[in-house]
C-alpha cells in the first residue's frame, strides 16, 4: 500500500507548493488546518522547509541549494541580509549567538527560526539574486554537489562545473523527476583527487578516459546507489557506463526515471536507490537503464582515476580537504577557510562576502567539510586578505583538530537527533586542541559528529566517527556516542568499524586522546591514522579507545532532546513559545 | 471521530491527529521480550518503523538499542500511548512495559 506520503505527493507535489505556502503566508500560521499539518509540512520540504523539532512549532529550517556550492558574487551578502532579518529565534546559542548561516556536508546552506508568514518574502530575495530552496529537501534532485573548485582546479580533468550546471537547470522544477519515490542525491567529479564525494551519493559521474574510434575520449564513468543513512551504509557500485560530457543530462535523466518508476513506494525505509541495487545487482541496473530508458547503445566503463584520488584518503599529502591557499589554473589563488562545525555568525557572514568582494572576485564556494572558499584571488593580494581580522576566526591555516571537525544539527533543531551536536564538537574541538598532541605529520584529523543514525555529517569516513547515543552513568541516562574508527574515501573507500560503543559524551575527549597517543606510540614510521587502522582488526582497534573523564566538560549530558531549546534559560518544554505568530507572541493566545 | 495516527519526519515521531505525540530518542523499559538478553532491556528508540492501533492503544515497532547491552534491532510492537476522546495520553518513559 502507498505510505501516506505518497498519497500526499499525488495530490499536491512540486513546483505548484510554492503558492499554498505563499497562501498559508497571508493568511499566517493558524491557517494551515491542524488536521492537514503532517501534509503541508512533508510538502514544504519540496521548497527547503523543514519545520523544527518539538518545541519548536511554527518555526522552519530552511535550506538554499547552492550547486556544487558556488555562490556567485553578491549571493553570499543576499545570504547574511536575510539572516539577519528573518532567521531570529526566540532564543539565541551561546557559541554562535541569535542569527547565523549553516554550510552544509552538500554545499548547502541553512537557516533556522524562519516563520511561513516570512516565506514569500524571503523567496523574492532570493530569486533575485539567482539563489532559491527549490528541492533542497523532499523527494527529489537534492542540491548537486562536486569537487568545490570544480572549474578552477589545476588538477581537473574533466571541467565538472558546466555539467552540474546544466544538470541543475535541467532537474530542478523538471515535472518528469519532481515527485521521485526518496531523495535523490547527485554528484558530479572532474578532479584527479575525488573531492566530489561521489562514492556516498545516490547518482555519481567520475572522470574517466575511453577509447572511442581511435580516439581518446574524456568524460565519465557512472555509479549508482550510494548512501549513509541508518546503519545502512552503501557506497555506489560501479553500473560500467562511459558518458561524454555532453550525454551526462540524458543518462542522469534516464537513471533518475528508472528510479521514478521501481523505487520502492509502500515502504519509505526502503525508498533509496541503494536498496534497489542491492536487490537487482549493478548489472540489472544497466541492462534495465538500457532497454527501457535509453534508445542508444551505451558505452562501457572507461578507465577511472580512483587509484589518484587523494580527497579524505587517508594518504600524506594530497588533497584531504580545501583548506589553506592554492593557486588557480588562471594563475590566481582560492583561499579555503575553517567554519568550525560550518556555523558563522551573520556579521561574519557579511564580512566574509564583503572580504571575498575586496580581493576576490565576490565568489565564495562551500565544500563538503562544512568550509568556506574565497576565490579568485590575484597573487598580489593573498598578503592583504590573509591580514584580515575575519582569518584569525577562520583560518586557512587552522588546527589539525579544528580543521578536521565536522557536526550534523543535533537535538537544537533536529528532531531525529539523540544528542547535542554542534555547540559539543566546538567544545571537542577546542579541549583536543588544547590539551593533546597533534601526532607527528599530522595536518588534519577527521572528527565527524553525527546526531543520530541518519548521518548527515558523514560519520562513517571519518578517522574518528561519533554517533549519537544514550549511555547510563552513576545510574543516570546521559547523552553519549558510538565510536567508529579508520573510514574514509579515497581509491578504495571504507566505512568506519564501530568499536567502542555507548561512550558517555564527556569521556569522548579522552578517549580521543588516548587513542591519539597510542597511535603515536605504536604505529610504524610515519604510517597514517587510516592505514594504522586497516592493519588491525575490530578488536584490536576497541582496544585502542580507552574512554576516560578528563578536564573537559559537557554542560549537554542531561536529555537535550526533552528541552525546547537545549541553551534557553528555561529549557523546559512547557516554557516554550512556540508555536508563534509572525511577531513571535505565542499563537492561539489573544 | 476518526483520528490519525502515523510515523511521521521518516521516523522521528508518532504523529496523533496531526501533531507530536511521542519523539524517538527516549529509553523504553521493557519486560517478556526476546530483544536482548537483559531481563528489563532498557531500548533507546532511534525510529519508528511502524505505527498501529489495537483498540484504543496507539502501537509502535522501534528501531533502537539498549543502551545496557547494546543489541540492537527492531523491537515487537511495543504500546506508546491511549486515545482517550480524541485527546492522547502518552505511556510515561519511567514504566516498565510488556512487550507484544
Ligand atoms: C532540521 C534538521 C534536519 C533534519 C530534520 C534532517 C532530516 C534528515 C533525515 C530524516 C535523514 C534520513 C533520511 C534517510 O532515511 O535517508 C537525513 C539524512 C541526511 N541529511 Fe538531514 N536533516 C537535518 C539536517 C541536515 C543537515 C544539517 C545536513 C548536513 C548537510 C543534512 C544532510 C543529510 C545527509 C548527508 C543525510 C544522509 C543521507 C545519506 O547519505 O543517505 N541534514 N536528514
Ligand atoms: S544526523 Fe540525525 S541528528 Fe544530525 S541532523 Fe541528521 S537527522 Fe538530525
Ligand atoms: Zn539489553
Amino acid at each position: 500500500m502507498p505510505s501516506d506520503v505518497e498519497r500526499w505527493k499525488e495530490e499536491v507535489y512540486g513546483v505548484e507548493i510554492r503558492d499554498h505556502l505563499e497562501r498559508f503566508a497571508e493568511e499566517g500560521w493558524d491557517a494551515i488546518p491542524d488536521d492537514e499539518h503532517d501534509e503541508w509540512f512533508e510538502r514544504f520540504k519540496w521548497w527547503g522547509l523543514y519545520h523544527q523539532r518539538k518545541g519548536q512549532e511554527s518555526y522552519f529550517m530552511m535550506r538554499i541549494g547552492t550547486p556544487n556550492g558556488v555562490l556567485e558574487p553578491g549571493q553570499m551578502r543576499v545570504v547574511g541580509e536575510i539572516a539577519d532579518e528573518y532567521a531570529r529565534g526566540p532564543a539565541s546559542n551561546p557559541e554562535f549567538g541569535e542569527t547565523w548561516a549553516d554550510f552544509t556536508t552538500r554545499q548547502s546552506i541553512q537557516l533556522h527560526w524562519i516563520k511561513v508568514e516570512d516565506v514569500p518574502d524571503i523567496f523574492d530575495k532570493l530569486d533575485d539574486a539567482g539563489l532559491s530552496t527549490m528541492q533542497a529537501c523532499g523527494d527529489s534532485w537534492r542540491n548537486i554537489v562536486g569537487c568545490p573548485v570544480a572549474g578552477k582546479d589545476k588538477n581537473e580533468v574533466v571541467d565538472a562545473l558546466d555539467v552540474t550546471l546544466d544538470l541543475h537547470d535541467a532537474f530542478k522544477g523538471n515535472e518528469e523527476h519532481t515527485n521521485l519515490p526518496r531523495k535523490w542525491k547527485v554528484s558530479v567529479t572532474g578532479c584527479r583527487e575525488g573531492c566530489g564525494q561521489g562514492d556516498i551519493n545516490d547518482l555519481a559521474f567520475e572522470p574517466a578516459t575511453k577509447e572511442i574510434d581511435g580516439e581518446t575520449v574524456e568524460g565519465f564513468n557512472v555509479r549508482v546507489g550510494g548512501g549513509l543513512a541508518r546503519k545502512e551504509p552503501r557506497f555506489a557500485r560501479n553500473v560500467d557506463v562511459f558518458v561524454r560530457p555532453d550525454r551526462v543530462g540524458p543518462v542522469a535523466g534516464a537513471i533518475s526515471a528508472l528510479f521514478r518508476d521501481y523505487g520502492d513506494r509502500d515502504n519509505r525505509f526502503n525508498a533509496r536507490i541503494k536498496f534497489l541495487v542491492d536487490e537487482w545487482g549493478p548489472e540489472k541496473v544497466r541492462r534495465v537503464l538500457q532497454e527501457e530508458y535509453v534508445d542508444w547503445e551505451l558505452e562501457t566503463a572507461g578507465d577511472d582515476l580512483r587509484s589518484e584520488y587523494t580527497y579524505n584518503a587517508g594518504t600524506h599529502g594530497g588533497h584531504a580537504d580545501h583548506v589553506g591557499v592554492h593557486e588557480q589554473n588562471d594563475g590566481n589563488y582560492y583561499v579555503g577557510l575553517d567554519v568550525l562545525v560550518g556555523r558563522m555568525g551573520v556579521d561574519d557572514v557579511i564580512e566574509l562576502a564583503d572580504v571575498a568582494d575586496e580581493y576576490g572576485s565576490g565568489e565564495i564556494r562551500l565544500t563538503q567539510r562544512q568550509n568556506a572558499i574565497i576565490t579568485d584571488v590575484p597573487e598580489e593580494d593573498l598578503d592583504a586578505l590573509l591580514d584580515e581580522p575575519l582569518l584569525e576566526d577562520y583560518s586557512p591555516d587552522p588546527h589539525p583538530f579544528m580543521r578536521g571537525s565536522i557536526a550534523c544539527t543535533g537535538t537544537e533543531f533536529c528532531s531525529l537527533s539523540i544528542v547535542e551536536t554542534k555547540n559539543r564538537q566546538v567544545r571537542y574541538g577546542r579541549w583536543l586542541r588544547d590539551n593533546v598532541d597533534v601526532p607527528d605529520g599530522v595536518q588534519d584529523f577527521h572528527i565527524h559528529l553525527s546526531g543520530c543514525t541518519a548521518s548527515c555529517a558523514q560519520p562513517q569516513i571519518a578517522d574518528v566517527s561519533l554517533r549519537g547515543m544514550k549511555t547510563r552513568k552513576d545510574g543516570e541516562p546521559v547523552e553519549a556516542f558510538d565510536i567508529g574508527l579508520g573510514g574514509g574515501l579515497g581509491e578504495n573507500p571504507e566505512f568506519a568499524d564501530w568499536v567502542a560503543m555507548r561512550v558517555p559524551a564527556d569521556e569522548v575527549p579522552g578517549a580521543i586522546a588516548n587513542l591519539l597517543s597510542t597511535f603515536e606510540e605504536r604505529r610504524e614510521g610515519d604510517e597514517t591514522f587510516r592505514d594504522f587502522c586497516r592493519r588491525r582488526d575490530e578488536d584490536e582497534l576497541a582496544e585502542l579507545v580507552e574512554p576516560e573523564e578528563t578536564s573537559y566538560e559537557d554542560p549537554f549530558m542531561h536529555n537535550t532532546k526533552m528541552t525546547w531549546y537545549p541553551y534557553a534559560e528555561d529549557d523546559d518544554l512547557d516554557a516554550s513559545p512556540a508555536p508563534t505568530r509572525a511577531d513571535g507572541t505565542p499563537a492561539g493566545s489573544d | 471521530m476518526t483520528v490519525s495516527i502515523r510515523q511521521f519526519d521518516d521516523g522521528a515521531w508518532i504523529h496523533v491527529a496531526d501533531s507530536r505525540a511521542v519523539g524517538a530518542g527516549e529509553v523504553r523499559r521493557v519486560t517478556d521480550h526476546d530483544f536482548c538478553p537483559c531481563t528489563v532491556g532498557h531500548v533507546l528508540v532511534e525510529a519508528f518503523v511502524d505505527v498501529g492501533v489495537a483498540g484504543h492503544d496507539v502501537r509502535a515497532r522501534v528501531a533502537g538499542q539498549c543502551i545496557d547491552c547494546g543489541t540492537d534491532g527492531v523491537l515487537d510492537w511495543l504500546t506508546f500511548g491511549r486515545v482517550d476522546g480524541g485527546t492522547f495520553r502518552p505511556v510515561s518513559t519511567d514504566a516498565v512495559q510488556q512487550v507484544g
